[in-house]
């Protein structure tokens, strides 16, 4: 019985099925949480997902590499998702149109925000140069941050980690924190949440509603762009 | 359904082409999303059914995230030497900005505010 077992298991364990599979249960696990919880952002499906499947992987002592084999599947879809972005967008295109000088501005002053604010916070608390040059694109998606940290002389590998932390947490606090400050403008709240949180953020923009995800979605791009070329420049002028 | 695939898939890929004949700062399914705004505009409509295709993808745009969100088991140690620091700036460096674009787009773009 158990060599049955160990027999399945060394089948599964070699096959994209398994990771694949465990990726979509995890997350639909994540998904009813956050239901049973009346949709609390605090209950995010995709940190529940990720802190299910490290634990699974290191229980069981599999590596990311493996679990990527599965995973890679669904890793795939971000590039036509991303592309798919147009499509909210264009529906707000009267929107963009009318206060394109607005969000450009707002782009502009957003990404410094997020860059002296990350780095700015860690220095008070007393980080190496190391972490600071890695934590400067934080709120950029993952690619471009990699690239920026690499061009600063920082970790990239560092600055993949805190980009997916800063997504989390952004579309865990976004909602709480913007009825705080009492922004009831949705293509406020939507660049507010893109340029600080990216991609993650973006998928919980759509939940608030599509006006906040197409602006969102839009911040995210002009933040890349934005922070690249404004950064650089930045960290020039600073040393 | 397969054409507004092939449709999402070629921006991309035209977008991934440009980025690297360029050297441009931006990753390239982001000029791709440049690319099909561009497209619908040109065409003054979305296709139905590119509607649908970008429905389906969207709605579950969060699980997209989980397979690169399980890659920070790989550099969890890094974070560990200066948990403080990171964890200030993460999550504390996220809702300031949060906050400050917020107020900047309020303010700026008070007109056409109604949504």
């Amino acid at each position: 019985m158990n060599e049955e077992l160990q027999a399945i298991w060394v089948y599964l364990a070699a096959s994209p099925l398994l990771t694949l599979t465990l990726t979509l249960v995890a997350y639909q696990g994540g998904i009813w949480l956050y239901n049973k919880s009346g949709n609390n952002p605090l209950v995010n499906p995709v940190l529940i997902a990720v802190v299910v499947i490290v634990g699974l992987l290191l229980l069981t002592g599999t590596d990311y590499r493996t679990y990527f084999d599965g995973a890679q599947f669904i890793h795939f879809l971000l590039g036509p998702a991303t592309v798919a972005l147009a499509i909210p967008l264009y529906r707000q295109i009267r929107s963009v149109r009318e206060s394109w000088l607005a969000i450009t501005v707002t782009v502009l002053l957003g990404s410094l925000a997020a860059a002296i604010s990350s780095v700015g916070i860690a220095w008070l608390l007393g980080a190496s140069r190391l972490t600071l040059l890695s934590l400067a694109p934080k709120s950029v998606t993952t690619p471009v941050a990699m690239g920026i940290a690499e061009q600063l002389g920082g970790l990239p590998t560092l600055t993949a980690v805190v980009v997916i932390l800063s997504g989390i947490t952004g579309a865990m606090t976004a909602s709480g924190l913007l009825k705080l400050v009492r922004i009831r403008d949705a293509r406020a709240s939507g660049l507010a949440i893109g340029i600080a949180s990216h991609g993650i953020g973006t998928a919980r923009a759509f939940q608030i509603n599509e006006v906040t995800g197409a602006f969102s979605g839009l911040a995210m791009g002009l933040n890349a762009l934005a922070t690249a070329i404004l950064l650089p420049v930045l960290f020039q002028l600073l040393s | 359904m397969l054409g507004f695939f092939i449709i999402l898939l070629t921006c991309q890929l035209l977008g991934e082409v440009l980025v690297i004949a360029t050297g441009a700062p931006v990753p390239g399914p982001v000029v791709g999303m440049a690319l099909l705004f561009a497209g619908l505009v040109v065409r003054g409509g979305i296709p139905k059914g590119l509607d649908a295709m970008a429905s389906a993808l969207l709605s579950h745009l969060s699980l997209l995230f989980v397979p690169a969100g399980v890659g920070v088991m790989l550099h969890a140690q890094l974070i560990g030497t200066e948990l403080l620091p990171i964890a200030g700036s993460v999550i504390v460096g996220t809702m300031v900005t949060i906050v400050i674009t917020a107020w900047v787009m309020q303010l700026l773009g008070r007109k056409g505010a109604e949504t």
